[in-house]
């Protein structure tokens, strides 16, 4: 609820607001490209138009050429890593077998899916992971060994936590989602997925 | 209506077998066992069924005017279907706008037939037992362009800002996973799972996934039209509904259409 409101306020902010905001000619552009885009496109089950609001990660990311804004880049990339909500009870691995379930699904947040059920994370889609799967997507660099290669220190095991709840703050402009800041997952399904890299007895490391 | 289908009966029973009956395949064998049924199908795409009832549709007296759609000027002069497909979308006076063929059907059913935009629209896509007039039309207007090069103008200046407001959709994150078109079809050799994603930003790949739409989707046993295509991939997107012709949907249409140009168009294809 809080957060449809704050997106709600941000939609509001650019759509009525614009005038305020276009101090410039290219801010009159945006929010005017942003209309039109927004007319192509009709609320559906949990997607509303609210969507289709950039953040100003989005934003800076749609732009092709924005590799050569390294300032802004570094920028970015500390702000979304301040942003990080680490676990308050100071563990950050749970259960491999939950984590391997949550890697395999990809239901969650597409207007064809039941909001009420959990989201997955489809980590396979776009990564290796266990010897055992042969159904994995290569837009990702392949995590097999992660663990047995990176060992599971405190320092890993927060850079892993990390990497998978705002995966921006290391790769501003990554493929990969930010699924702790956008709320895909739980914080308890992020130390599953964890323990799925880093647990010794996780087949990712067998 | 009663030409021999028996070679797509066979392939489809093959097809179903190699989909859903085995395990884990290797992805090689997948891939080949992939390519013999395409094969196999080579003289009898199920597609042919969605040409033939478009045909009809097209030639029979429908709608409150109960007029045919063979007035329907799709760019190349009213009645004229072959090659048009290949030439859209592109800007048309009547209408003040850039048309694909899917907003320019439906403006002939309204301005000709006399049927209303929601009448006109109520079914796009077929779902399971349910087969969608619009598909039919689409499969039938778009197999006259078969071996015909496409050939997409951005002569005027509505075509070139349909372009690239294109451009800038296919670019343009969002939604709770942050994704673009680009994030999925921006690099080439990526896939997801098993599924090869085109490159859409060069030109070999745009042209070959432009060229083979609509197609005949085997695991889904439905005629897929381009619109559906995009529509679904907006849903994988986490994006609200896209909506069928507006002006987004033809200006990425149009996008991806122009970087398909000099290709000879190859639809309604077959596909997993
Ligand atoms: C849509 C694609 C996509 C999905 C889904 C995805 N990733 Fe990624 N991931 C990437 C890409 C691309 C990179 C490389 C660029 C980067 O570092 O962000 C990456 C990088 C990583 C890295 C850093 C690797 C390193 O060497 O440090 C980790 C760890 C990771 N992903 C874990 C995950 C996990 C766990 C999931 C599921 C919860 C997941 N990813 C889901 C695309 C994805
Ligand atoms: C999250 C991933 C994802 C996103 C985002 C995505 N697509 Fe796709 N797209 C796919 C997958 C997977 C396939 C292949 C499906 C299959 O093989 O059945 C595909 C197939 C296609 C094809 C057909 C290719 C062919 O050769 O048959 C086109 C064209 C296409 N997408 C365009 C787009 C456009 C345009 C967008 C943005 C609106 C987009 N996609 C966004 C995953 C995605």
């Amino acid at each position: 609820m809080k957060k449809a409101l704050v997106s709600m306020a941000a939609l509001a902010a650019v759509l009525f607001a614009g005038i305020a905001l276009a101090q410039s000619r290219s801010a009159v552009g945006e929010v005017e490209a942003m209309r039109e885009l927004m007319r192509g496109f009709k609320p559906s089950g949990q997607a509303g138009l609210s969507r289709l609001v950039q953040d100003e990660v989005q934003q800076f990311c749609s732009d092709p050429g924005w590799q050569r804004n390294k300032a802004r880049i570094a920028a970015i990339e500390g702000q979304q890593l301040a942003a990080v909500k680490y676990p308050a009870d100071g563990k950050l691995m749970g259960n491999w077998k939950a984590g391997e379930s949550i890697a395999q699904s990809g239901v969650g947040k597409q207007f064809s899916d039941n909001p009420s059920q959990p989201s997955g994370a489809n980590c396979y889609a776009c990564h290796q992971l266990t010897p055992q799967e042969l159904s994995f997507g290569t837009i990702g660099p392949s995590l097999r060994n992660f663990g047995k290669t990176r060992g599971s220190s405190e320092a890993i095991q927060r850079y892993t936590y990390a990497k998978i709840y705002n995966s921006r703050a290391y790769s501003v402009c990554t493929n990969m989602p930010r699924f702790g800041h956008s709320e895909i997952l739980t914080e308890q399904q992020i130390k599953d997925v964890v323990a799925l890299l880093l647990d010794p007895e996780s087949p990712v490391n067998k | 209506m009663t030409r021999p289908h028996k070679p797509v009966v066979a392939a489809l029973l093959f097809a179903a077998g190699l989909l859903f009956g085995t395990g884990a395949h290797s992805q090689d064998s997948t891939a080949k066992a992939l390519q013999e049924y395409r094969d196999a199908l080579q003289d009898g795409n199920p597609a042919e069924l969605w040409e033939i009832k478009g045909e009809d549709m097209w030639q029979q007296p429908r709608g409150p005017n109960k007029v045919s759609m063979e007035k329907c000027d799709l760019g190349l002069g009213p009645g004229v279907v072959k090659g048009a497909y290949a030439r859209l979308p592109k800007y048309f006076k009547d209408t003040d706008r850039v048309d694909d063929l899917e907003s320019r059907l439906v403006h002939c059913m309204v301005s000709l037939q006399g049927y209303t935009r929601a009448e006109a629209t109520r079914r796009v896509f077929g779902g399971p037992g349910a087969a969608a007039d619009m598909e039919a039309l689409v499969a039938y207007v778009s197999s006259q362009s078969k071996g015909v090069k496409m050939n997409v103008a951005l002569a005027h200046p509505r075509e070139r800002e349909a372009y690239q407001m294109g451009q800038k959709l296919f670019y343009y994150r969002g939604g709770p996973h942050d994704f673009a078109c680009a994030t999925c079809h921006g690099e080439d050799n990526k896939r997801i799972r098993l599924q090869d994603l085109p490159n859409l930003t060069s030109k070999k790949d745009a042209q070959r996934a432009y060229t083979t739409w609509p197609a005949y989707r085997v695991s889904q046993g439905e005629l897929r039209s381009f619109q559906w295509r995009l529509y679904d991939c907006f849903r994988q997107q986490r994006f609200p509904e896209l909506l069928f012709g507006s002006d987004a949907s033809v200006a990425l249409t149009m996008f991806l259409a122009r970087n398909a140009n000099g290709a000879a168009f190859a639809a309604p294809a077959i596909k997993r």
